[in-house]
């Protein structure tokens, strides 16, 4: 047993010494900049958005720097963010949350991409009084908790394709439709459904299909077997990009008519691009748009913001870049608002913001959501074999107007 | 319970076309499963990994404008080096260890190819597009990817083609020795070390075209390949080792189960239907072998 | 003798002190306890037994919900709890939480216990990889049922009670779980120490040895197989309990049950330190834990490649973990040396 006993000795100073070295204790501000913690999907299902997220959080950290940093107390800041890889996993999305805060020491947080993991997040920094502003989770759930500490840039997930079934009804003379409904399992695609729940009976219409997409298989054949042999006035599907690829995939190769078809993460997973002339005419759920007039003075307009990521990315930034790059706009304004790093102080100046940027306008209610942002929806019109979306609700944001209902397979 | 199936009778013939299409994809894994399996004693969890490698081998044909249905050539070329190259750097040392390494040793080498393929493909969910058209049964009613017939026939091609491999060919025979008793072959003067390589890279090879099949027919991200892993092997278990005919009747009856699931019980459980079917089919047999106080093998 | 005792006591003494050493540490390690029971519960089926278990992790999940489900629903309706959209929110009262709380973790043990007893005659009587697939399908199975089951929050998951305004701040929350996590895993291993000396974990090796010759020899096996699942799912469904309070959220099947993670990282915490001892998983699980949380550290955007390596070599060139190559190198620490090719020709039937 005497090796034993040597081994767990060794072990265990081992275990401290590298317990001691790895307390890599970041205070909330070092020097002159202003730490913020992020734990993103760097890897997983979630990866493609996870990078999205990370790039428009850092273009708008290098923006922000460069353009005189933040202004605290006469002191000048510039901003630095500790980034973690969640791999799209909840559990280890909470983890990191913990580390960030209890070994990291960091102060100010920003959120993961996905409702799922910023809802393993968000009862962390609660219960640690750790403000986080947050540009990816919409669920709705995030925001009946009434958490004091969460602050989220965008429109919860429920408004999604509420616009839609609007519209729909619209088109329909006032009458309630036919609904279709295809949603993955997870927190934010659920969100989106009870919200076109809420909005069938808002508006008198009926749910005749309510199915569920597979997590993993692509393959939703059987659904829109189901669709074909109903007749629904408007199909709504949320399922990631892996969903928006699949439906228009199956849809074109089952020759699916339907008056409208209303998605969600169209130009997260490039959908114009990859599918062209087989996703013309779906309407698209957006949270941001290029198009839009809002405009700020770090970005500019949304325009310019698209310019300037795609010189930085070589990419066209999808709105869960826009929204991250918001959410430092947030954080520095309430840091110069507050004036003042102390947490309850700026966590009392994020609460009272009330600003416009490139991405939209942004006031927080209390549960922390952003009550002053509507969401919109834009339609892919191909001319040729080039494919663009283009915004075609609320009316006022409108640049094309809509084509419904959407022409039949066989006459295009 | 969603019994629309059964008031619209025609939905039950999309549903078993469906499956069967769906089931010969699948059986074509499976099949690579069970030759390595039978022949080394190896599960292969990366399994669904060198499929979704192979798919992007087409997907890289596609971006170049080549039409990705020639990935059904290229990708299975190119995979057989590369299961070749897997076989000699790692599984050659846990050939002839018990089969559990294996798994784990195939559960090391799935995460490493997960992480280089994210790396090297990016993280984008990506499609090819084959514009195969569509076929309209029915009037209409049923309709029928000609991607997902293509798929069909390009996998019982292959499984035809292998099994007339396995019976005319050397090496095909040196397998078959090999699987049924690999010291006594050894000793009769076959390269047991290479029958081994040569089987792994067989196996990658169809992989290979299974995923190029697939980057047409569904999705293609660095982290989809265990829904094929998982599929591939519960079928080589329901036929049982050793059955090869089997493997493609579980694979059909795997796939005409899965879409009736999906349609009756919901798309959520569907893939945790399949899975209890596989429990229920196990115990049940467990309890027919032990009247015979034997156990399953 | 003498020797074990300080051993030991130094041990439970470094444990009970670590929260205070490493105050910034304190939910990491108290997740390496976690890990630990993990690994050492499934070394009773997969070292001690030969049955390699991939479905251990059925009895974590089911562990989680039921303690979080009797936490809530004791006082307040479920159903309204985990509805998504969550419009109301229940606040517990200090005495309600604690209350709640260690019910649920006394049921979070007896029922997965219960189904294991109840499924075990079916699931123990496959063997060899067959058994390890079934139960791999189990786990996975329970995983995506769990995904679909409304009352207990479906695919959106469920939030566990928060930690009760008034109560202490974080750090005493941090505190609490620790202590149990540690009490659990101190508990665990004692009570493993004890039956392993028993006739009990004789009849494991027996089967594990040659399970034919040992029914031959009129040992009922299948009664002692299911009493090792039964109590390998007693612990690991209360380490479940805990695991969701102090996540706060569950989510079917990344959290609860986690069937790609740990799953499969119990198997190989107990295989890195030598499956079949008694101290084997407890040092894979602390190297493994270490290890991991390294990588991420150290090695962020390629960590999976690391540890997909480590996973590799450990299998490659240390099947029989740390302990084994102890074994290997300085037999006669470990009990009597009896000559390996003897041993080995005795109980294989080949």
């Amino acid at each position: 047993m005497k090796k034993i006993v040597k081994f767990a000795l060794v072990l265990l100073s081992t275990l401290g010494l590298i317990l001691g070295t790895t307390t890599t204790s970041f205070s909330k501000v070092e020097g002159d900049t202003i730490i913020l913690g992020a734990a993103v999907s760097l890897t997983g299902k979630y990866s493609t958005n996870g990078k999205h997220t990370q790039n428009g959080y850092n273009l708008a950290v290098k923006r922000i720097n460069e353009m005189g940093g933040v202004k605290v107390g006469g002191k000048t800041y510039k901003f630095d963010i500790i980034y973690y890889d969640d791999e799209s996993n909840s559990g280890r999305a909470a983890q990191l949350a913990e580390r960030l805060i209890k070994q990291d020491g960091v102060k100010y947080m920003l959120g993961p991409y996905s409702s799922g993991l910023t809802k393993a997040i968000a009862p962390i920094t609660e219960e640690n009084k750790i403000p986080m502003v947050e540009a990816n989770g919409a669920s709705r759930s995030l925001f009946t908790k009434g958490y004091k500490y969460l602050f989220a840039v965008l429109s919860p997930a429920n408004q999604y394709l509420e616009v839609a079934i609007d519209l729909a009804v619209e088109k329909n003379g006032g009458k309630g439709v036919k609904i279709a409904m295809a949603f993955e399992q997870d927190a934010f695609s659920q969100d989106v459904r009870l919200g076109v729940i809420d909005a069938a009976k808002r508006t008198g219409s009926t749910i005749i299909i309510d199915d569920k997409l597979p997590k993993e298989l692509n393959d939703m054949a059987a659904t829109l077997a189901k669709v074909k042999a109903t007749n629904p006035d408007v199909l709504t599907v949320s399922g990631h990009s892996k969903g928006a690829l699949t439906a228009i995939r199956q849809i074109s190769e089952m020759q699916v008519d339907i008056p409208m078809l209303a998605m969600t993460h169209c130009d997260a997973s490039k959908l114009a691009k990859q599918h062209g002339k087989k996703a013309e005419y779906a309407l698209c759920a957006a949270q941001w748009h290029k198009s839009l007039s809002y405009k700020d003075k770090y970005f500019g307009n949304g325009m310019k913001y698209d310019k300037d990521f795609n010189a930085e990315y070589g990419y066209t930034p999808p709105y869960q870049a826009a929204e991250s790059s918001a959410a430092l706009l947030v954080w520095k304004d309430a840091f110069e608002r507050a004036n003042s790093t102390d947490t309850e102080k700026v966590r009392d100046a994020l609460a009272k913001t009330d600003m416009q940027t490139f991405y939209g306008n942004i006031k927080f209610g209390s549960g922390g959501q952003n009550t002053a942002k509507p969401m919109v929806l834009f339609q892919v019109i191909c001319d040729g074999d080039k494919c663009e979306n283009k915004v075609v609700a609320p009316t006022k944001w409108a640049s094309a107007k809509l084509v419904h209902p959407v022409p039949k397979w066989s006459e295009r | 319970m969603d019994l629309l199936i059964f008031q619209a009778p025609i939905l039950m013939v999309q549903a078993l076309m469906d499956g069967i299409l769906l089931g010969i994809l699948f059986a074509l894994i499976a099949y690579g499963m069970a030759l390595q399996w039978g022949v080394m004693n190896i599960i292969n969890i990366a399994q669904g990994e060198l499929v979704i490698l192979g798919g992007y081998i087409a997907y890289t044909m596609y971006l170049m404008g080549i039409h990705p249905a020639f990935g059904v050539i290229v990708s299975p070329i190119i995979m057989f080096f590369i299961g070749w190259i897997l076989y000699k750097l790692v599984i050659c040392r846990v050939v002839d260890r018990d089969l559990f390494i294996s798994i784990l040793a195939t559960f090391g080498i799935s995460i490493l190819t997960q992480q280089l393929m994210n790396f090297v493909f990016g993280a984008d969910v990506v499609v090819a597009q084959s514009n195969f058209g569509t076929t309209m049964l029915f009037d209409g009613s049923v309709t029928l990817p000609n991607s997902k017939i293509f798929s069909a026939f390009v996998s019982i091609i292959f499984a035809i083609g292998l099994v007339m491999y396995m019976k005319k060919s050397k090496l095909g025979r040196a397998i078959r020795a090999t699987a049924q008793n690999a010291r006594a072959a050894k000793i009769l003067g076959v390269d047991t070390e290479k029958v081994y390589a040569a089987t792994f890279g067989i196996n990658a090879a169809l992989c290979g075209v299974a995923g190029a099949l697939i980057s047409i027919t569904f999705t293609l991200h660095p982290y989809v390949g265990l829904p094929y892993t998982v599929r591939s092997f519960m079928i080589v278990i329901i036929a049982g080792l050793g059955n090869l005919p089997g493997v493609a009747l579980s694979g059909m009856g795997l796939g005409v189960f899965e879409e009736f699931a999906d349609y009756i019980l919901g798309t959520e459980f569907r893939i945790g239907s399949v899975f209890l079917l596989l429990v229920l089919i196990l115990v049940y047999r467990r309890f027919k072998l032990s009247r015979k106080r034997e156990y399953l093998k | 003798m003498k020797k074990n005792i300080i051993l030991y006591s130094a041990l439970l003494v470094f444990g009970l002190v670590a929260p205070f050493l490493f105050p910034a540490f304190k939910l990491q390690i108290s997740f390496m306890w976690i890990l630990v029971i993990l690994a050492l519960t499934w070394d009773v089926q997969g070292g001690q037994m030969g049955y390699n278990s991939f479905g251990n992790i059925l009895f974590f999940g089911i562990g989680m919900y039921v303690c979080a489900g009797v936490q809530i629903g004791m006082f307040f309706p479920l159903a309204e709890w985990t509805a998504s959209g969550g419009e109301k929110t229940f606040i517990h009262t200090p005495p309600q939480y604690f209350q709640g709380f260690f019910i649920g973790l006394i049921l979070a043990g007896i029922v997965p216990a219960v189904v294991a007893a109840t499924i075990g005659y079916g699931i123990l009587g496959l063997r060899g990889h067959y058994f390890a697939i079934c139960t791999l399908g189990l786990g996975i199975a329970a995983g995506e049922i769990a995904g679909g089951i409304e009352l207990i929050g479906a695919g959106q998951g469920m939030t566990t009670p928060p930690w009760p305004k008034g109560i202490g701040d974080t750090e005493l929350r941090s505190e609490f779980f620790y202590y149990l996590c540690f009490v659990l895993m101190v508990a665990t291993f004692v009570f493993l120490r004890w039956a392993y000396q028993t006739r009990f974990g004789l009849v494991l090796n027996a089967i594990r040895d040659n399970e034919d010759k040992a029914e031959a020899m009129g040992i009922h096996t299948m009664r002692y197989k299911i009493i090792g699942w039964v109590v390998s799912a007693f612990f690991v469904g209360i380490a479940g309990g805990l695991m969701g309070n102090m996540v706060g959220y569950i989510e079917p099947t990344e959290i609860a049950f986690a069937g790609a993670t740990y799953g499969v990282f119990m198997v190989l915490m107990a295989i890195l330190g030598g499956k079949g001892t008694l101290w084997g998983p407890v040092i894979g699980a602390i190297i493994f834990h270490i290890f991991k949380e390294g990588f991420w550290i150290f090695f962020l955007g390629w960590q999976y490649v690391a540890l997909g390596m480590l996973i590799v070599i450990i299998v490659v060139f240390f099947p029989e973990g740390i302990m084994g190559w102890l074994r290997e190198k300085y037999p006669e620490k470990f009990g009597e040396v009896i000559d390996e090719a003897d041993r080995k020709a005795q109980v294989e039937l080949k």
